[in-house]
């Protein structure tokens, strides 16, 4: 039996900020705000899965990809990708992951090439291979070959996620971490985008872990779907699993959307509650 | 083996990162290259105006050479020192941050191709303000000991990247004021070094401060080398100090780094772009 692609046991994040208000402080104002981001969290992604993680904002959604991608340390608790620690084989780790953030950062000033290019050396890549690739994932995924030379900033935000996206998979990563990576883009730029994730699933043996707000989007390509809430895992099935743990209404099936609304009891406060993640 | 084409590969990433920066934002190079050279233009007229300014007969070319040497090599220390510690602080400028550290490449990499940049651009930003300077005064290097002054500057380079490796430390720590703190330190090191006067003209305390900067032993051999044709044998006895103490404090500075890395990832500072 193969590895895992991802394990998570017990694992617990708390953010401590100090509390800052204008004006006068109390003495309680003076002390540190803990937020709980994730809660003792148990998982396991099976190696070419599609696995989706819903949840409101400030779920733990971003948290848990994030400590996945080494950027935070867990506060107790162990993390694996494919059986590697992420704390004691960081660099292991950080060969087999790439990333795909909803608000993808680049050098703005810098052309779509040039910033798959700095990607690719980071990685690692020869150029000779990457130059190909690089071109092949950006038409595969609509970019016009006219754009692809031209500076970041004078992009849409859609095409600024395009790039993104082919970065993420540019790398051929064996999991992939999609962080809401298709919230801005239009109705056209998401199915290019959900395609190639399949796409890169089969041709690749690439895990994929997706994050996301879009319902039909995690019905039509995750295997199995996790809802977080308040860093809980609440529910984990497959789509239509998860469909017969809230009852019909009106005689009509429930959608993802009711069932995400049952088990998350629709609170807004937490939509506020935003965690600085 | 493949390893160390990965770590190359890496390092290459940030120096044409670098270069690309430099070409995108050519504008402000312009103006920070223009608002340096008057600066320095303006500290050596300092020197030519001495005789008028004091009404008594001096040594004015060894004036204008003496703040020529200071503004000159201040310039490039600061260029070496400025590129690393930004290294972090340009990452949080165009929130690149999360991205390059989530890369499989180690710190140190990123630090020799950081360095390996900043040492190449600084010398010739310095050449060009030599160049420029010289069709404004006439400098007389009949004195100098060229090789000599070579082998400072690469030991000066050395002492710099740990200070700079140190500096990088405060964007990471502090996401909104790190950057001006490294500025802070950057000021510290000009007033105590002896760039443009001898540390012997500050109060004790200050003095004192001045020995721990590696600056105020590069200027002062650099003028001995270039004013006095100090020969190379007797610069050895500060460029060895120079390199060891600057491969200390890089080694340290690696270590602080690392473990500033690890509280950041601990408490979530590397998203906050600040």
């Amino acid at each position: 039996m193969s590895l895992p692609a991802l394990e998570l046991e017990r694992v617990r994040k708390i953010f401590r900020r100090k509390s800052r208000s204008l004006g006068k402080r109390t003495p309680a104002q003076n002390g540190k705000k803990e937020t709980i981001a994730l809660e003792s969290l148990d998982l396991t992604v099976a190696r070419r899965e599609i696995f989706g993680v819903l949840g409101p904002n400030g779920s733990g959604k971003s948290t848990l990809i994030r400590l996945v991608s080494t950027l935070l340390l867990p506060d107790s608790g162990t993390i694996r990708v494919f059986g590697h620690d992420i704390e004691k084989e960081e660099f292991a780790v950080k060969r087999l992951i790439n990333r795909v953030s909803v608000d993808a950062a680049f050098f703005k000033k810098f052309s779509p090439l040039e910033n798959l290019a700095y990607a690719a050396r980071l990685y690692g890549m020869p150029m000779s291979e990457a130059r190909g690739k690089m071109r092949e994932i950006l038409l595969r995924l609509g970019l016009k070959e006219e754009t692809f030379t031209e500076p970041m900033e004078r992009m849409s935000r859609g095409m600024q996620q395009k790039v993104a996206v082919a970065r993420g998979f540019l790398t051929s990563p064996s999991l992939l971490l999609l962080d809401e990576p298709t919230t801005g883009l239009d109705p056209y730029s998401k199915r290019d985008v959900q395609a190639f994730v399949r796409e890169v699933r089969e041709s690749h043996d690439a895990t994929v872990v997706l994050t996301t707000h879009d319902m039909d989007e995690a019905e039509r390509l995750c295997d199995r779907i996790a809802i977080l809430d308040r860093g809980k895992v609440i529910a984990l099935d497959t789509a239509d699993g998860l469909k017969t743990l809230v009852p019909k209404t009106n005689g009509h099936d429930p959608t993802l959307e009711d069932v995400f609304i049952a088990l998350t009891g629709g609170r807004m406060e937490d939509k506020e509650l935003e965690v600085a993640e | 083996m493949s390893r160390l084409v990965n770590e190359s590969r890496g390092a290459y990433a940030f120096i044409e990162r670098n270069v690309h920066l430099i070409k995108r934002y050519w504008g402000w190079e312009l103006v920070w290259f223009f608002y340096s050279l008057v600066n320095s233009l303006a500290v050596t007229y300092i020197g030519a105006g001495m005789e008028r300014i004091s009404g008594q007969p001096m040594d004015t070319q060894y004036l204008i050479m003496y703040l020529l040497v200071g503004t000159l090599i201040w310039s490039y220390l600061s260029m070496i020192f400025y590129s690393i510690s930004e290294m972090i602080a340009w990452e949080r400028w165009e929130g690149t941050i999360e991205y390059t550290f989530m890369a499989p490449v180690s710190r140190p990499t990123q630090l020799v191709g950081t360095t390996l940049f900043a040492i190449g651009y600084g010398v010739f930003r310095t050449l060009l303000t030599l160049l420029i300077v010289a069709a404004f005064f006439h400098l007389d290097l009949s004195q100098a000991n060229l090789g000599g002054a070579v082998l400072l500057l690469f030991a000066g380079s050395v002492s710099f990247v740990g200070l700079g490796i140190m500096a990088a430390v405060l964007p990471l720590l502090y996401p909104e004021r790190g950057a001006q703190m490294t500025n802070a330190a950057a000021a510290l090191l000009l007033l105590v070094s002896g760039v443009y006067y001898p540390i012997a003209t500050l109060p004790g305390w200050l003095q004192w401060i001045a020995r721990g900067s590696p600056a105020t032993y590069v200027i002062d051999q650099m003028r001995a080398c270039l004013l006095h044709r100090a020969p190379t044998g007797s610069l050895l006895s500060t460029v060895f100090p120079l390199i060891g103490a600057g491969v200390g404090v890089i080694v340290v500075g690696l270590f602080v780094f690392q473990h500033v890395e690890r509280y950041a990832k601990r408490t979530g500072r590397l998203k906050r772009s600040g």
